[in-house]
């Protein structure tokens, strides 16, 4: 007898030709993001290795001198390229903006997830995401219009410096650290609350000695996703460091961070000249910092998770 | 590990039709052996109980019949699953076209965030049914087999997910039965619901039994001895003993499966 | 004990007064944008054409440019982004091929904007030779946005219940048609949220297109609709600055004696588009949310 569903059972139904096209399409997505980020990474390395390679800049002297004019040569006849003034223009607005900012966000995410909760999600919450929101120009503009003037008036100087970069990536930062600080908190277990206000400890007692301690690799994540932000952000930060490659003197005398730099020069210099090689190699630092933070994260995570 | 002492009824398969049967059929979860070599045989048009403690190894031997378990990354299925003839098991069938002959009821009603028409009609679209009178006809049959036609078909156009528990769940059976499949695997499918509900359930099944070959796992013995025709325990990954209903609930020739359907464990 | 308190008491004080703080600052930014920039926003402002040295431009031209380059990267970054979401949630097993594609997309999610975009400019503008221009623009800007994107929506799809996808199985459908056709719709209010949100954080980028939409608006002409017209607003090989970096390049660059009062107004447009997004993205998704299943 003949059986048309046992002989369909062995050949391919439409079914099977979808699922075939689907996933093909699906893999070839994911395929397109993994050579993106390959040719990403792979492109600006070796433009920012040709100083390296070609120009026989030595990464020490790279890393530690304080001159850059790519003009300019040495007695060994090496190009004058010291990116210690950005390097230093860099850490200085990160660490100074993440010291401001880390109480900050801290404090509002207590507020949100131990003393207020319904306040705190019905201001704090709003207002946290629309700081996310506002345009990085937005607060440059600012920074122009307001912190600087703001920094000339009281310190001194022209307003244009560390200072004013700090203040600028304060508040940029501060929404990044507060809301992954919150989910951190929110993270801690009910019941190790309870059991501390069952013995007897004060609210800020509960908060300082379990709540924040068990919360803190969840709050060491979001203050390194904080300086990942600080250290590569260019337009605001360039709108008000002042743009000079000096060693900054004071936080209120004009400085350049990396991406400062990046911002404004890639396009005053002509490709393929020492010049604008060495702007690649800037590009290449700010790309393994920000590889270097995101392990960071990374190897926080695990450690958190293995306890 | 020790063997326990089983009885496996052997049907005789001159006497009676067999829908299917599995020959040492073994599931393993990554390293873990779930299910311990089954053989059974489901008569055709009969119902057929798969009863045990949670963890037993039921509801996942019921999901290795139509490859339910190939979802599953760490899990393995061995042993042979004899449908018309063929291995079902074997990666020379068509996966995707087995599942229309063997349809499947799950724990808890899922029907899709759609239409109570269009759940039933979806999957028959997709498979290239598109003329609209036959889909009105197969809505109006499988609802009425499915004992849903007269609660609802004035509102067959509102979300399914309006409907109670138990509807939503006798909507899913529609849902399946509209694929005409051969057989139907059900897992526990009252075990969600009230007991007004369930007893529409089971009297939905009866009805079905004239046309179906029902599968399914419960963990209610009274459910069991009330509507199916076989009956298979399962014990810690091993089918303990398989016979007829009547006589699993009567006369066990195991002590362990004495143990379990008069209470004492599980 | 009583010293316990009092310390309780004082740190409770000082955090309220932080929050405080925090709602302070925002609370003065917006008004001191909205303040200063909205005097000077009006039908002229919006439309007419920048000025390069002179005072009483507008910005029409990079209004334009931006909802273009806007709408043209989500064009090329949502079926990406959709089917690599797809893949994560509904295909890849924890293997190692999972976390190969997991690592590039935090690496991918954690790069300064100002190295993606000086990556579009290295590929798209030189490689390429695209030159600065929209088609540059727009594709930087989907390697700035594909990440985001694809995080929202694989949540949006791990969001919905796997009985959902078993029964679509259990029909004899395949993973993908159950995908497409049963948990996508299901997922569709917060997919669209995730969209608008990568959409206002899209518009206000300007570090990604300094290099690669470029820093000028060469006039366009809105009546011609050739694209292949260099004048034409659809030429996608046009330069085309966009009002963020319009805001950059004026205060950096001050050649226009009503600098100030241009960015500002241009600052206020740019905020009150974020806050239109960030408000369209809570109430859309929960419009189609109550719509889809609203028809009890």
């Amino acid at each position: 007898m003949h059986d048309s569903i046992k002989e369909s059972l062995t050949m391919r139904s439409t079914s099977a030709k979808r699922e075939f096209r689907g996933k093909f399409l699906a893999m070839f997505c994911t395929t397109i993001i993994i050579i993106l980020v390959l040719s990403l990474i792979g492109f600006i390395a070796s433009k920012g290795i040709t100083i390296f390679v070609s120009d026989k800049v030595n990464i020490i002297d790279f890393l530690t001198h304080s001159i850059w004019s790519a003009d300019k040569t040495d007695s060994q006849g090496r190009p004058l390229l010291g990116a210690l003034p950005m390097i230093m223009g860099s850490f200085s607005v990160t660490f100074l903006a993440t010291i401001i900012a880390t109480p900050f966000a801290i404090a509002a995410a207590v507020f949100m997830t131990e003393i207020s909760p319904k306040l705190g999600k019905k201001v704090l919450q709003p207002v946290i995401e629309l700081l996310v929101g506002i345009p990085s120009v937005v607060y440059g503009f600012i920074g122009v219009s307001v912190v600087i003037p703001f920094v000339r008036n009281t310190f001194g100087g022209s307003g244009f410096g560390i200072l004013a970069g700090t203040f600028v990536l304060f508040v940029m930062i501060l929404p990044t650290i507060t809301s992954m600080s919150i989910d951190a908190l929110k993270a801690v277990p009910r019941h190790y609350r309870e059991a501390a206000l069952a013995v007897g400890a004060t609210r800020w007692q509960t908060i300082s000695r379990v709540v924040l301690r068990a919360g803190a690799p969840g709050l060491f994540t979001a203050v390194v996703f904080g300086m990942a932000r600080a250290f590569g952000e260019a337009l605001a930060v360039q709108m008000v460091i002042g743009n000079a490659m000096l060693l900054p003197q004071n936080l209120v005398s004009p400085a350049s961070t990396l991406t400062s730099v990046l911002t404004m020069n890639m396009g005053n210099t002509v490709m393929g000249t020492t010049a604008n090689n060495a702007l690649w190699s800037l590009a290449l630092l700010l790309l393994l910092m920000s590889l270097l933070f995101n392990t960071v994260i990374k190897y926080i995570a695990k450690k958190g998770t293995l306890k | 590990m020790a063997q326990e002492e089983t009885f496996i009824r052997r049907l005789d398969e001159k006497e009676h039709e067999m829908a299917m049967t599995t020959e040492n059929l073994k599931v393993f979860y990554g390293e873990k052996e779930a299910l311990h070599s089954a053989s059974l045989q489901f008569e055709r048009y009969q119902i057929t109980s798969l009863i045990g403690a949670s963890g037993s190894g039921k509801s996942t031997f019921l999901r290795s019949l139509n490859r339910m378990n190939d979802t599953i990354s760490t899990a393995r299925v061995e042993g042979k699953i004899l449908y018309r003839d063929l291995d079902i098991n074997s990666n020379e069938i068509d996966v995707y076209e087995m599942r229309k002959h063997i349809g499947m009821v799950f724990q808890r009603p899922n029907p899709f965030s759609k239409s109570i028409y269009e759940n039933i009609t979806f999957a028959l679209e997709r498979h290239g049914v598109h003329d609209k009178k036959k889909l009105d006809e197969i809505v109006e049959t499988t609802l009425k087999q499915a004992s849903l036609w007269d609660q609802v078909k004035d509102d067959l156009n509102k979300s399914a997910l309006a409907l109670s528990g138990g509807q939503q769940q006798r909507l899913c059976i529609a849902r399946a039965i509209a694929m005409k499949p051969d057989i139907l695997l059900m897992d526990e499918p009252a075990s969600a619901l009230d007991p007004i509900s369930t007893q529409n359930i089971e009297e939905t099944m009866m009805n079905l039994k004239d046309n179906y070959t029902i599968i399914i796992v419960t963990h209610n013995m009274q459910q069991a001895a009330r509507i199916s025709d076989y009956t298979a325990f399962f014990h810690l990954g091993q089918v303990i003993e398989f016979n007829e209903t009547r006589k699993i609930f009567t006369k066990p020739r195991v002590k362990l499966t004495d143990d379990y359907v008069s209470g004492h464990f599980g | 004990m009583k010293k316990a308190k009092t310390i309780d008491k004082i740190a409770t004080g000082v955090i309220y007064v932080m929050a405080t703080v925090i709602v302070l600052i925002l609370a003065s930014l917006l008004l001191y944008i909205l303040g200063r920039g909205l005097q000077y926003v009006n039908w002229h402002f919006l439309t007419s054409k920048a000025e390069s040295f002179s005072a009483g431009g507008g910005i029409g031209i990079q209004l334009f440019n931006s909802f273009f380059l806007l709408i043209l990267s989500m064009i090329i970054s949502i079926p990406i982004a959709l089917g690599t979401a797809i893949y994560l949630s509904e295909y890849s097993s924890n293997g190692r091929i999972a976390s190969l594609i997991r690592t590039s997309i935090e690496i991918l999610s954690s790069l300064p904007s100002i190295v993606v975009g000086l990556f579009g400019f290295l590929i798209f503008v030189i490689n390429f030779h695209i030159g600065f221009s929209i088609l540059s623009g727009a594709l930087t800007l989907t390697v700035f946005n594909l990440p985001l994107l694809i995080r929202s929506i694989e949540d949006a799809l791990r969001s919905i219940p796997n009985s959902q996808r078993e029964a679509g199985l259990a029909l004899g459908l395949s993973k993908y048609e159950t995908v497409i056709r049963v948990i996508i719709p299901d997922a569709l209010p917060a997919i669209i949220t995730g969209l608008i949100l990568g959409a206002g954080r899209v518009f206000g980028e300007a570090a990604a297109l300094i290099y690669t939409a470029g820093q000028s608006a060469p006039p366009v002409d809105f009546t011609n609709f050739n694209p292949m017209s260099i004048t034409s607003p659809l030429n996608l090989m046009r330069p085309a600055e966009t009002l963020a970096v319009h805001i950059w390049k004026v205060n950096s660059e001050g050649l226009i004696p009503d600098a100030v009062a241009v960015s500002a107004g241009a600052s206020a447009v740019l905020i009150l588009a974020v806050l239109l997004f960030n408000l369209a993205s809570r109430y859309l998704g929960n419009f189609i949310y109550t719509k889809m299943t609203g028809n009890k």
